[in-house]
């Protein structure tokens, strides 16, 4: 188990390395720099400019710089837009906010789907099945654009029940359609995946097995047949857990949360490269770190992996 | 009283394609004490017969007539009824081994809660049993191995495990499903021993189902042989060698090839299996059946004895016509 | 069995092969009747194709153009740019006052492309890399798997909004960009099934009889990899146009005054409140019933050619 971790990570840090030096690369490469703007900055000006943020230096120099900062630090640097605040403390103001909602949705989105999966497939074709299968094909189709004005249509401008955007310290009336928009369609994947894993598990001779051994139905429910049919679940985890982070970019934009989404999209109009970099690298940081506790809650499942 | 007791059992599925006859009036008996094979090829319904006396069609299967087992009728038991027989008086093992054991769980677990279940003992005693059960079957250091998972077992051993396992509520009944239809050859002839020792040592009764006739001949008391959901022949195992009655039956056994036999060509039965979607009409075996008369494919020969000695067949053709 | 005679076995097994052989239906021709059968996935294939008739047909009865402005409506679409047959805006107008049933044509040929176009990137570039890496084998093939494990865990959207800041926003750039983002999974998939179908008892037996590599790939391998390939890449399509939408929404997808469903739906739900819903409604009804369409006929697809089902 411990060699699998160690394996895991070895894989980990040159993935991050990787990824840090193509979006570096990437920014370096952009026709025209950050500071070229419609109104051309006199030469000196730009120089001093340039100066300041290392951008003189040759470029790998400025990327193990960068990388030094990252490492020995957590700091990424100076924003180049907000010339007086640093790219750490734009990410310690929206990405609580990101994580705060981002939870929520992970959970909603995993304990909902499971359970509307895992009825059909015991409840199958059966009105219940018709009903879950119905409500996942649809919910798919719902992509959080698609859901977040669905919902102020009608949880703002019809029923007046909720604010159509806004934070406020993450109230739960400011988190409720969040959630729902960035939720739906992970919800509806992780129905569908339980509902054919399961069904799948539900006709496996090892069930059989548990009949005829005369263990009561709920016994050979939860023994036998939830542990197995979460596997294909736990490998969707890793894509959703990207999928719910790349969301969190339009939930910010749409709902004026306020998140980590904002102030990249921000950034990304105003070529504030150091901000992206950093987000990038932190959601990239993250999902490696998130991919890696799939894994071994994987292999801690299924006894048939090799460390 | 008999002690178990199978009356025109049929078993029916509802498919997308219609409804498939896998069973068809089935009857047969069996005495406590006794090995009865049931017999007969792929797709002939003899698995669905068993899984249907225990409750264990798939959702779209539809059993009916009767079984008694110890004057109890069981055919479709509720499953809370169910329940208090299997195990504790008929148990089960499978064909595969390998997919028939939870590959997610350890064996230890996979016992234990037979035990617990059933006799409502702890987790520590419920594990020297099933210890001690695995000794019986013959598992070297059974206390070691009962911690691991079945695919760490080879097949031989995951057999065994899977008999053990059926064996801990020492039920009356043991079905046992082609159990060596998965394993080599060698490991084969250790199952099928140790199958009929568990019989000489608990008085178990076992069904004993298997494709092979070579596996029924030294194994069992009793013979059945099945053909389209069908019964053909019922016997003693020695008049069934000695004096196979029907048409399919001795098409069966010329076609165990013997060493002894120079001939060029496997013997085989000509033709395909019979299509389950249709309604039988006459004998299933009639279009295979080179002793086939205009009546086999309009009338469905009954089910009588011949000859004495409890040798029943379903043949419309006189016997001294087969010879 | 134990036949001493090596000759003795040679002759059975031709005997065997010429035995009368049961007429199959072929595994192509049976998927296609389980296919038809299958209500959902045959009307959502008729009301697809209508949709993409429609985008091509649509242009000849428009009076307004996607780019034209209609300067009555601009300023009061609530009141004068409502869909109507009269003003020939039949969708209505969007807030510009330009005609919405000429953008929604618009969008639905660039989204349905966007789609189309990024599915086949990815399956090409899926199934090469997969297949080579399957075929291989050995430690070509962890490499290429590992490069694979590390492409998975980047974040791919932020580094194509990073690539569309950067070079600018082109439709070129969003091709590949989405193309790139969606090979993996397929990579992964037919490699796993390349990796099974090599070991598979029937392709043994068939290298064991004699036959040829080219009828083995092409009776045995591309048959049972082209029903995973058809079926992933038919629920690929969805997927691209999603991710499409979702940078057009941004407003980094295609450029003024061309749009797709995204760009539409970005426009519609931004004036939600100005009375203006059909705005929005229009090109996401256009959206939600093209990508339920694509997703009944994935799902018929591979129930159809998914013989576990049978």
């Amino acid at each position: 188990m411990l060699n699998y971790i160690i394996k895991r990570i070895g894989i980990a840090i040159p993935t991050l390395l990787i990824l840090i030096a193509v979006t570096f690369y990437l920014m370096h490469a952009a026709p025209g720099g950050p500071f070229t703007s419609e109104k051309p900055l006199p030469p000196q000006v730009l120089a001093n400019i340039e100066a300041k943020y290392g951008l003189d230096q040759p470029i790998w120099r400025q990327m193990t710089t960068y990388l030094w900062g990252i490492l020995t630090e957590f700091d990424f640097g100076p924003s180049y837009k907000y010339h007086s605040r640093t790219v750490n403390e734009i990410i310690g103001q929206g990405f609580p906010i990101t994580l705060k909602y981002g939870f929520w949705s992970f959970v909603v989105a995993i304990s909902v789907g499971i359970s509307l999966g895992a009825i059909a497939a015991i409840r199958k074709n059966t009105w219940v099945d018709y009903f879950a299968v119905g409500v996942s094909i649809g919910a798919q189709v719902l992509p959080n654009f698609v859901m977040a004005p669905l919902l102020i249509i009608v949880f703002t401008l019809w029923l007046g029940w909720l604010p159509g955007g806004g934070w406020h310290g993450g109230d739960w009336e400011y988190l409720v359609m969040p959630v729902i928009a960035l939720s739906t369609s992970y919800m509806a994947s992780i129905a569908r995946i339980t509902r054919s894993s399961m069904l799948e598990v539900l006709n496996a001779n090892y069930i059989r097995t548990a009949r005829a051994k005369g263990l009561p139905t709920k016994t050979i429910f939860f023994r036998h047949v939830f542990k197995p049919s979460l596997l294909p679940v736990i490998s969707y985890l890793g894509p959703a857990f990207v999928g719910l982070i790349t969301g969190s970019v339009l939930i910010d934009i749409f709902f004026s949360t306020g998140g980590m989404g904002y102030f990249f999209v921000n950034a990304a109009f105003n070529r504030d490269y150091a901000v992206m970099m950093g987000i990038t690298i932190l959601v990239g940081a993250l999902t490696i770190l998130f991919s890696l506790i799939v894994d071994l809650l994987y292999a801690w499942i299924d006894p048939k992996i090799r460390y | 009283m008999s002690f178990l007791e199978v009356k025109n059992l049929n078993v029916e599925f509802n498919t997308a394609d219609g409804i498939v006859r896998a069973v068809n009036n089935v009857s047969f008996s069996l005495e406590e004490g006794e090995i009865l094979a049931i017999v007969g090829e792929s797709g002939s319904g003899k698995s669905q017969t068993v899984f249907a006396m225990m409750g264990l069609l798939d959702q779209n299967g539809r059993a009916t007539g009767s079984v008694k087992f110890e004057d109890q009728e069981i055919l479709n038991l509720s499953i809370s009824e169910l329940n208090l027989i299997r195990s504790e008086k008929i148990a089960m093992i499978f064909q595969d081994p390998m997919t028939s054991l939870n590959p997610y769980m350890k064996v230890s677990e996979q016992m234990t809660e037979v035990l617990i279940h059933h006799k409502g003992l702890s987790k520590t005693d419920a594990i020297q049993q099933s210890i001690s059960m695995l000794d019986a079957v013959q598992i070297p250091e059974a206390r070691n191995l009962i911690r691991m998972y079945p695919h760490e077992f080879s097949g031989g051993m995951r057999q065994r495990v899977m008999i053990a396992m059926s064996l801990l509520c020492n039920p009356k009944l043991l079905i046992a499903d082609e159990p060596t239809t998965a394993l080599d050859v060698t490991v084969q002839a250790q199952i099928m021993h140790l199958l009929s020792d568990i019989q000489k040592e608990f008085g178990t009764s076992i069904i004993l189902i298997t494709h092979d006739l070579g596996v029924v001949a030294g194994n069992s008391d009793d013979t059945l042989v099945m053909y389209g959901g069908q019964v053909m022949e019922i016997a003693t195992t020695e008049l069934i060698y000695a004096r196979p009655s029907h048409p399919y039956t001795q098409g069966l056994i010329s076609a165990v090839p013997r060493l002894d036999d120079n001939a060029d060509k496997l013997k085989t039965i000509q033709g395909n299996p019979p299509d389950a979607m249709l309604d039988p009409v006459g004998c299933p075996f009639s279009p295979r059946c080179k002793f086939s008369q205009d009546i086999c494919s309009t009338q469905t020969p009954e089910l009588l004895e011949t000859g004495g000695n409890n040798h029943f067949r379903a043949c419309h053709v006189a016997f001294e016509e087969l010879l | 069995m134990i036949v001493a005679n090596k000759n003795k076995i040679v002759k059975l097994a031709e005997n065997l092969a010429t035995e009368e052989q049961t007429s199959g239906r072929s595994l192509w021709a049976d998927a296609r009747t389980r296919f038809i059968r299958n209500k959902a996935a045959i009307t959502s294939l008729v009301i697809l194709v209508l949709i993409v008739l429609f985008s091509f047909v649509g242009p000849y009865f428009a009076v307004w153009t996607y780019e034209q402005i209609d300067w009555n409506t601009m300023g009061s679409a609530a009141t004068l740019g409502m869909p109507s047959i009269e003003t020939g805006h039949y969708f209505g107008t969007d807030d510009l006052g330009r005609d919405l049933y000429s953008r929604v044509i618009q969008g639905t040929q660039i989204s349905l492309m966007v789609g189309i176009v990024g599915a086949t990137i990815a399956v090409v570039v899926g199934t090469l890399y997969g297949a080579t890496s399957g075929y291989i084998g050995g430690r070509t093939d962890q490499i290429m798997m590992r490069i694979v494990d590390i492409l998975m865990a980047i974040p791919f959207m932020f580094v194509l909004i990073l690539l569309l800041v950067v070079f600018g926003r082109s439709i070129i750039m969003l091709f590949v960009g989405i193309g790139l983002l969606s090979w993996l999974d397929m990579s992964r998939i037919v490699r796993g099934q390349t990796l099974n179908l090599k070991n598979k008892e029937f392709i043994e037996a068939a290298q064991a009889t004699g036959v040829s590599d080219y009828k083995i790939i092409m009776r045995h391998i591309v048959p049972n990899l082209l029903g995973i390939v058809a079926v992933y890449a038919t629920l690929l399509v969805p997927g691209i146009i999603i991710a499409e939408s979702f940078i057009s929404f941004l407003g980094l997808g295609v450029q003024e005054p061309k749009t797709s469903w995204g760009a539409l739906i970005s426009e519609g739900a931004g004036t939600i409140n100005y009375d203006t819903e059909w705005q929005l409604l229009v090109p996401l009804s256009f959206f939600i019933v093209t990508l339920f369409c694509i997703y009944f006929i994935g799902d018929g697809l591979r129930d159809a050619l998914d013989p576990k089902e049978r």
